[in-house]
């Protein structure tokens, strides 16, 4: 953008700070250079001593500081309520924390795993991915987690909900046994007692809902995660779930079945012999009950695959593994019509590629719309400029109109206007000119998506076209055609040279509001005249994978600057006028 | 010092008059917002639900919001925000599923929040099947059928839905959704595929495909449209002979406007509509709305709302209570999507089946449709 220095501060009329700052040093230059050279002469001195330069400088930044502050208020609401959201918005596209955060166990489990195999996982993962899908059910968090894994394998959505309910069963296998055992083992205070620290039992047992604000924060009693290591965690995921997420006490609450599997596995692999805590000879009966020969298990990987046949294909842990990672490229990937799989990075099937086709529809029907915008609005713009102002503010009601009526009543205007059985073909029906029965397909299609919005963009046309030629002097053209040229040369060599400015900033606004058009190609598009701007819609209001409409729009608005900064390049940007 | 008091009179005043608005209403608030669709449905509920619930309760005041369509976007952006102004919301099955999925929508104990039917057996019962998630308040039962000019169909007007696929019976244009569902199952049915087998076959690319080919076999004259209200104006304007719409916007075109269109109930799309609660109200709007919802959804309610609007209430208890159209006269009931005469042949809208599939088929959709 070098050809936007040439425009920069010191241009305007007006005398800026940056002004004074130039004619400072330009004086000191005047006064020290002829005689010494730039190096041995004396800095000038202000008033108080100090070199003039500086404080000078010094002046202009509380002026300038003054001045930022007058527009803070302005700079701050754009950056509050425009950039940040849009940036937040784009941001969406390669953000992917949700698989994560949701199975946090699971995805450390299949980091072994190797998903080239085609073989499903150990058990190990199966095992975390119990515990990360009951905790997030709980949380209901899972059924989320199934829409945006959906995204990438079709059937996960309904895997995950039924998983949801199914894993409770699990839990409840081990807590009847406890319970028939010993019915503390289904009573929240025993647990608590067991788990919790003393002094925060007492905390806890103190707290009033209406004088102590939150509760005090569970924290596990000494030892206890030494000992029993998984029922320590899973209790305390428990009980600070129902103390943050669900208001309830967990001296009042039994704890969720998941503890319950946990204690087994626990009691399983450790000796509580030496423990003499609370509810010590509970745990104990408990351990011996765990070593007894009739102690019902159940395998994690048969439960899942009870609950549903999807957990033993190696499918859905590839596409786990694949999109565990916090940022994806997976939504920019399915913006270009690729996919990420096992093998690495492919296109999509021919018969699911889409947005390469719409992104090329988009950009060529916009510049034709640019380009038919340019042919209806130069003459207009140019009547508008050289008729008599009465006659020229009549003509400039009619190109305003269209701006105060609504935008869909316009574009089903056009409906009526062009359809099969519309104005336009009964007229030409009636006039002969064309058969009943072969009446013009005009709306529905690329052409009518034309129409519709070459006459809706073109007031954004005509406006700084008609800005920039009612500053052309009416007398060089007089000049020209008095030395002897055409019409045409007269037009082609002195006016149109300087209309260019209009037709560069018509064109930039048209373009740019045509690319990310959606209501007006919605409604007369038809399937071959609508935009990637339709997709973005659909993504962001019914299918809800905001990813990917934000990958989308990503693309969209980078395809936008490269266009603006080629025209830059080619035309100039200070060859933009809105006005004179 | 003058100001200082006259604020403090003033504020005092107000805490007193809160105070005695939430004596006399229980805590609740004084105002809802209520999302629906806009247009003829909208218009029901207000009459059916709304103004008797306001002669009721004096003092309420109800804003409606016509978001609908929005709903979900709309729901998770405000979840986001962290500012739910919303109380109740109006949304079809499936969305009311996704919202209870990404936990928007708050889920609720039927039995609980609901009246019983007058017979004494419990909301659940009578809702039935129609209560297809724990978030979902269910409201009517409405139907995509498939509407034809009269005039523009020959001697012998269609009975099935096949005619939608005859181009040498019916010739001319035919609008359809311009989404996967109805379309892909009308397809597979009409392509020979049995009726229980259907989803099966859709769950399999093989199936996906062979529906695609035979919407391919009309699509050249397809008109597709995106909102409901685009069939029934096509047909007015006979601009297509025959398209598929939601079954309301069909009796509204043939009874209220006496268009000269016929409507076809041969496998028809069932689907349900209904409400659900934000999830994260404070406490005293909350308390107006679940007043509200029992008693917009008790039987005679659901069954006033049918004066209006040619959907079945959701409720078994209200059928018998339909009475005739509001100001037409007409009796509603054989305008019912549920009337036995006009179920012979449905479809129940799979929601599981959509869910996982949604994503897939209508990427196939939509790039078969661009092609």
């Amino acid at each position: 953008m070098s050809t936007l220095k040439g425009s920069g501060p010191q241009t305007f009329d007006g005398p800026t700070p940056d002004d004074a700052l130039h004619e400072a040093a330009a004086l000191q230059g005047r006064d020290t250079e002829p005689r010494h050279g730039k190096g041995k002469a004396a800095p000038m001195l202000a008033a108080d001593g100090t070199p003039l330069k500086k404080s000078l400088r010094r002046a202009l930044r509380a002026q300038k500081m003054r001045a930022l502050l007058l527009i803070a208020p302005l700079l701050i609401f754009i950056l509050v309520a425009f950039i940040a959201p849009i940036v937040d918005m784009l941001f969406r596209s390669v953000e992917n924390e949700i698989v994560a955060d949701t199975m946090p166990r699971t995805v450390v489990a299949l980091r072994d795993y190797d998903a080239d195999s085609g073989e499903v996982p150990g058990d190990a993962v199966f095992e975390a991915a119990y515990y990360d899908v009951f905790i997030a059910a709980e949380r209901k968090l899972h059924t989320r987690l199934g829409t945006r894994l959906n995204y990438e394998q079709t059937g996960v959505s309904s895997l995950f909900r039924k998983s949801g309910r199914g894993l409770d069963d699990i839990g409840e296998v081990y807590q009847d046994q406890f319970k028939d055992l010993d019915g503390d083992w289904d009573k929240a205070r025993p647990w608590a007692e067991l788990m919790g620290d003393p002094e925060w039992i007492a905390d806890q047992e103190a707290w009033d809902k209406d004088k102590d604000g939150s509760m005090p924060r569970f924290r596990l009693a000494e030892g206890i995660s030494d000992l029993l290591p998984r029922t320590a965690e899973h209790y305390r995921i428990f009980a600070r779930f129902a103390q943050v997420e669900e208001g309830d006490s967990p001296l009042k609450e039994e704890p969720w079945t998941a503890v319950h599997t946990a204690l087994y596995q626990d009691l399983a692999e450790v000796d509580v012999s030496s423990y003499t805590g609370p509810g010590a000879e509970r745990l104990k009966a408990a351990d011996a009950l765990v070593a007894s020969p009739g102690f019902k298990t159940v395998n994690f990987k048969e439960a899942f695959a009870e609950i549903d046949r999807g957990w033993t294909e190696p499918a859905i842990w590839q596409t786990i593994r694949l999109y565990s990672p916090k940022y994806t490229s997976g939504y920019f990937l399915n913006a270009v019509d690729m996919e990420k799989t096992v093998d690495g990075i492919g296109m999509r099937d021919e018969n699911e590629r889409i947005y390469g086709l719409l992104f090329k529809r988009t950009m060529f029907m916009s510049l034709v719309i640019t380009g038919s915008c340019i042919l209806l609005g130069y003459p207009i713009a140019y009547l508008l400029s050289n008729l008599p102002v009465r006659t020229a503010n009549l003509l400039m009601i009619l190109v305003l109109l269209p701006f105060w009526t609504s935008l869909l009543v316009r574009t089903s205007a056009w409906k009526i206007m062009l359809q099969q059985q519309g104005v336009i073909n009964d007229t030409l029906v009636w006039l002969g000119l064309v058969a009943d029965d072969a009446r013009l397909v005009m709306i529905n299609n690329q052409l009518g998506t034309i129409i519709a919005m070459t006459h809706i963009l073109l007031p954004f046309m005509i406006l700084p076209m008609y800005s920039v030629m009612s500053t052309i002097p009416p007398y060089y053209v007089r000049a020209a055609k008095s030395l002897g040229a055409t019409n045409w040369t007269t037009f082609w060599r002195v006016y149109f040279p300087q209309s260019v400015p209009g037709i560069g900033a018509g064109s930039i606004l048209v373009f740019i509001l045509a690319i990310g058009y959606y209501i007006t190609p919605a409604i007369v598009g038809g399937t071959t005249g609508t935009f990637i701007s339709n997709r973005i819609a659909y993504h962001i209001s019914s299918s809800l994978n905001w990813g990917l409409a934000a990958a989308l729009g990503t693309i969209l608005l980078a395809a936008v600057l490269i266009l603006y900064w080629a025209y830059d390049r080619i035309v100039g940007i200070d060859n933009v006028k809105l006005g004179g | 010092m003058k100001l200082t008091k006259t604020l403090m009179t003033t504020s005092a005043l107000t805490v007193a008059a809160a105070a005695a608005f939430a004596a006399s209403h229980g805590n609740m608030a004084g105002s809802m917002t209520l999302v629906s669709w806009g247009g003829a449905y909208q218009n029901s509920q207000t009459k059916a639900y709304a103004e008797p619930y306001m002669a009721n309760n004096p003092g309420v005041s109800m804003t409606w919001d016509e978001s609908s369509a929005e709903a979900v976007a709309k729901l998770r952006a405000m979840n986001e925000a962290g500012n739910i102004t919303w109380d109740l919301v109006d949304v079809e099955a499936a969305d009311a599923i996704r919202l209870c999925d990404e936990g928007l929508a708050m889920e609720i104990d039927h039995d609980e929040v609901l009246a019983a039917a007058p017979d004494g057996s419990s909301a659940s019962d009578d809702f039935g099947d129609s209560i297809i998630s724990d978030c979902f308040i269910p409201q009517i039962v409405f139907s995509t059928t498939v509407g034809y000019r009269t005039d523009l169909v020959g001697a012998t007007p269609p009975t099935d839905i096949c005619a939608l696929f005859d181009l040498e019976t019916y010739p001319g244009k035919r609008s359809l959704n311009k989404r996967p569902i109805a379309n892909v199952e009308w397809a597979l049915l009409c392509d020979g595929v049995p009726k229980d087998e259907i989803y099966e076959v859709l769950a399999t690319p093989e199936g996906q495909d062979r529906a695609l080919a035979k919407l391919g076999t009309i699509k050249d004259q397809v008109v597709w449209w995106s909102a409901g209200a685009e069939t029934p104006q096509l047909l007015a304007d006979g601009e297509v002979v025959m398209g598929s719409t939601y079954n309301g916007r069909l009796f509204s075109a043939i009874a209220e406007q006496n268009q000269p269109i016929g409507m076809l109930w041969d496998a028809q799309m069932l689907d349900y509509d209904g409400w659900i609660i934000p999830e994260g109200l404070p406490e005293d709007r909350l308390a107006r709305v679940m007043d509200f919802l029992k008693f917009a959804t008790d039987t005679q309610r659901l069954a006033d709302q049918a004066a209006y609007i040619s959907y079945g209430p959701a409720r078994a208890s209200s059928a018998p209570l339909v009475g005739t159209h509001a100001e037409l006269g007409i009796e509603m009931a054989p305008h019912m999507p549920t009337d036995p005469a006009n179920s012979q042949n449905v479809f129940v809208t799979q929601y599981d089946f959509w869910a996982d599939y949604r994503d897939d088929l209508d990427a196939k959709f939509q790039s078969w449709l661009a092609q």
